[in-house]
């Protein structure tokens, strides 16, 4: 993920050029690749900005409003700009019955930030979410693509060190 | 199209399974502890393809493989447990349209979780069975729809792909048989309503997960208006085993409604929750006792949330006077469904776990029906002043006249998934609610904001 991703130019990579044509030769309409295009956008600029979704619907043929309503009703797709490590705790029953509330409390105290916030150096995002279907792991939490289960405070802090010294545990 | 990350590199398979238990009957997870199973020729050398190759080359007709899965008595694994091979009949023949078969591994009900077992370990089990099915209705591709959030399940999914095309399994001219055949993966990016059918194919059509009104149904008009199968990833699974063995020995497992083996995912307050596969029909007392080694720390059982969240709540009692299949749990009031069961010990508080779950639905609704929308937020609101100790002497009978009112007036079944289960809790432990009620501070006639 950029740091700066607005000071990219909105324009896809050469290599992601070559992504999109992969990903538009899959279907029979050019709009079903649309949540695919927007994956790949969103790796490629860090997060889908306004600029983002105005390219996006171009090279798409859509209306920028189509490419919105999608992007705000998908979670995965982030409007601002998120942490490094960005700690998404799952807080359906399962998770919740084995104190995934507390957990996510205890992070966002020691990070200083509230859910939802990223840390002012750009390192941590902390996000609740929806059941992960790792229910008989609980509880867990998922850091940027990785599932990290069974989760417990002491597990967590080490965590949270490990990804703060830029070498993040092995699940 | 699957990012590495940082944490990529150091990603594995979850530590699932243990060997398989005496109290289990495995034949989708038959194989599921051995090392690499992932990897095609590990699958092939355990029998896999087998089933493919039987097709085609005894030169089976499409319809002839329909007769086998009604034969069966296959019933979808998703949740609603329809028969797989009337679903398969229904795309209408003589159509120039092309034809889809989409595999719905969107797997997101709260408290399931054994898809991703079959995603991560047996990709090509499911990827016979998904070959097999399209050839059985003559689509040309199909597509696994997986939900965002299974970025491993994903890679595995697509591993497994490319090497089905490598050894000619997928692409033109399948094993000589003139049947053409492409798949690919399609990640979603997370929302619960995807997993139903329609919004799932909204959600591939490149829109909002908006579910559609059936009829038309998708068999006849679905993805980009043309004949569409969508199936659940267990489902695909079973095609391989049913057709290597027979209809008949598949029949034999399970009850007379209720046929084959079912994968359970058990979570909550049991000793060893994970997936578990037995054969329909098996005694509750015997997935929680023998397979999940009982309640944790030698609690009682409270209630079972028998499959998904969507399920409505059992007794104790009930759960154990029952037996895991469609007709047993549904004559409980319950349902089957996707098999995510959820085990509640004496200590929990059911109001606090339906404000749990009405979070969850109030947070899923897509938006498009009113009463779903609207409801949604009410039932969480109102059980958010019962934990708040704020509830009013009115709030029980609001609760159930709302989510009444939820009930099947809606164009998808997410509002009854909560409507249902807020029925269930209020009767069959009425004094939980009761409970707070007597505690509550609020004595007036107001509804305080919280």
């Amino acid at each position: 993920m950029s740091a700066n991703p607005q000071l990219k130019p909105f324009s896809f990579s050469e290599k992601a050029m070559l992504q999109m044509k992969d990903i538009l030769s899959r279907y029979d309409s050019k709009r079903s690749a649309l949540l695919p295009v927007l994956h790949l956008a969103q790796d490629e600029f860090g997060y889908v900005s306004d600029e983002v979704i105005e390219y996006v619907a171009r090279i798409m043929d859509l209306s920028p409003a189509q490419v919105l309503e999608v992007v705000t009703f998908y979670t995965m797709y982030n409007k601002k700009p998120v942490g490094k490590n960005h700690f998404q705790f799952c807080v359906t029953l399962s998770c919740w019955m084995f104190g995934s509330h507390q957990l996510m409390k205890s992070a966002c105290s020691r990070l200083g930030i509230r859910e939802g916030e990223t840390t002012a150096d750009g390192q941590f995002t902390v996000s609740k979410m929806e059941c992960l279907g790792s229910c008989g792991s609980a509880p867990v939490v998922q850091i940027n693509e990785t599932y990290y289960e069974n989760l417990n405070p002491e597990k967590l802090n080490r965590l949270i060190t490990s990804c703060k010294e830029g070498e993040p545990l092995i699940p | 199209m699957i990012k590495k990350t940082h944490h990529f590199k150091n990603m594995r398979a979850m530590a699932i399974q243990q060997t398989p238990l005496k109290s289990e009957k495995r034949i989708l997870l038959e194989h599921e502890h051995v090392p690499e199973i992932n990897k095609i020729d590990v699958y092939t050398s355990k029998g896999g393809y087998s089933a493919l190759k039987k097709v085609f080359q005894n030169k089976m007709t499409p319809d002839s493989v329909i007769d086998l899965m009604k034969a069966s008595g296959l019933r979808g694994r998703g949740g609603a447990g329809f028969p797989t091979g009337s679903k398969w009949s229904f795309v209408p023949k003589g159509n120039d349209k092309p034809k889809y078969l989409l595999c719905n591994a969107d797997e997101s009900e709260p408290g399931t979780f054994k898809d991703r077992v079959l995603l991560e370990k047996l990709p090509h089990l499911m990827i016979e069975g998904m070959i097999i099915g399209a050839y059985s209705f003559g689509a040309r591709k199909s597509y696994v729809y997986i939900r965002g959030e299974y970025t491993y399940a994903a890679m595995m999914v697509e591993k497994a792909i490319q090497e089905a095309y490598q050894v000619g399994y997928l692409g033109k001219n399948i094993l000589g048989s003139g049947f053409d055949h492409d798949m690919y993966v399609h990640r979603g990016a997370g929302a619960y309503i995807c997993g139903e059918e329609t919004g799932l194919i909204s959600s591939l059509e490149g829109k909002k997960g908006w579910p559609k009104l059936k009829p038309p149904f998708p068999a006849v008009e679905g993805y980009l208006k043309c004949p569409t199968v969508v199936n659940n990833v267990e489902t695909l699974a079973c095609v391989p085993w049913i057709i290597n063995n027979g209809p008949e020995a598949y029949a034999k497992m399970g009850t007379e409604k209720s046929k084959g083996t079912k994968m359970w995912s058990v979570s909550g307050d049991v000793a060893q929750p994970g997936v578990y596969e037995v054969e329909l029909g098996a005694p509750f007392s015997v997935l929680l006792n023998d397979c999940c080694g009982g309640i944790r720390g030698g609690k009682k059982l409270k209630a079972v949330i028998p499959g998904g969240s969507s399920a409505p709540i059992v007794t104790a009692e009930e759960a154990f006077a029952m037996t895991l299949d469609y007709e047993s749990i549904a004559s409980k009031g319950s349902m089957l469904g996707s098999g995510g069961m959820i085990i509640l010990d004496e200590s929990r508080d059911l109001v606090q776990v339906l404000k749990n779950l009405s979070e969850f639905y109030a947070d899923e609704s897509c938006g498009q029906c009113t009463p779903c929308r609207e409801g949604t937020g009410w039932l969480e609101k109102i059980l958010h002043s019962f934990t708040e100790k704020q509830a009013l002497k009115t709030d029980i009978e609001l609760l159930d006249r709302i989510s009444s009112n939820m009930l099947g007036r809606t164009i998808c079944v997410l509002a009854d998934s909560i409507a249902m289960p807020v029925q269930s809790y209020l009767k069959k432990f009425p004094q939980e609610f009761q409970k707070y009620l007597e505690t509550s501070s609020n004595t007036s006639r107001q509804r305080r904001a919280l």
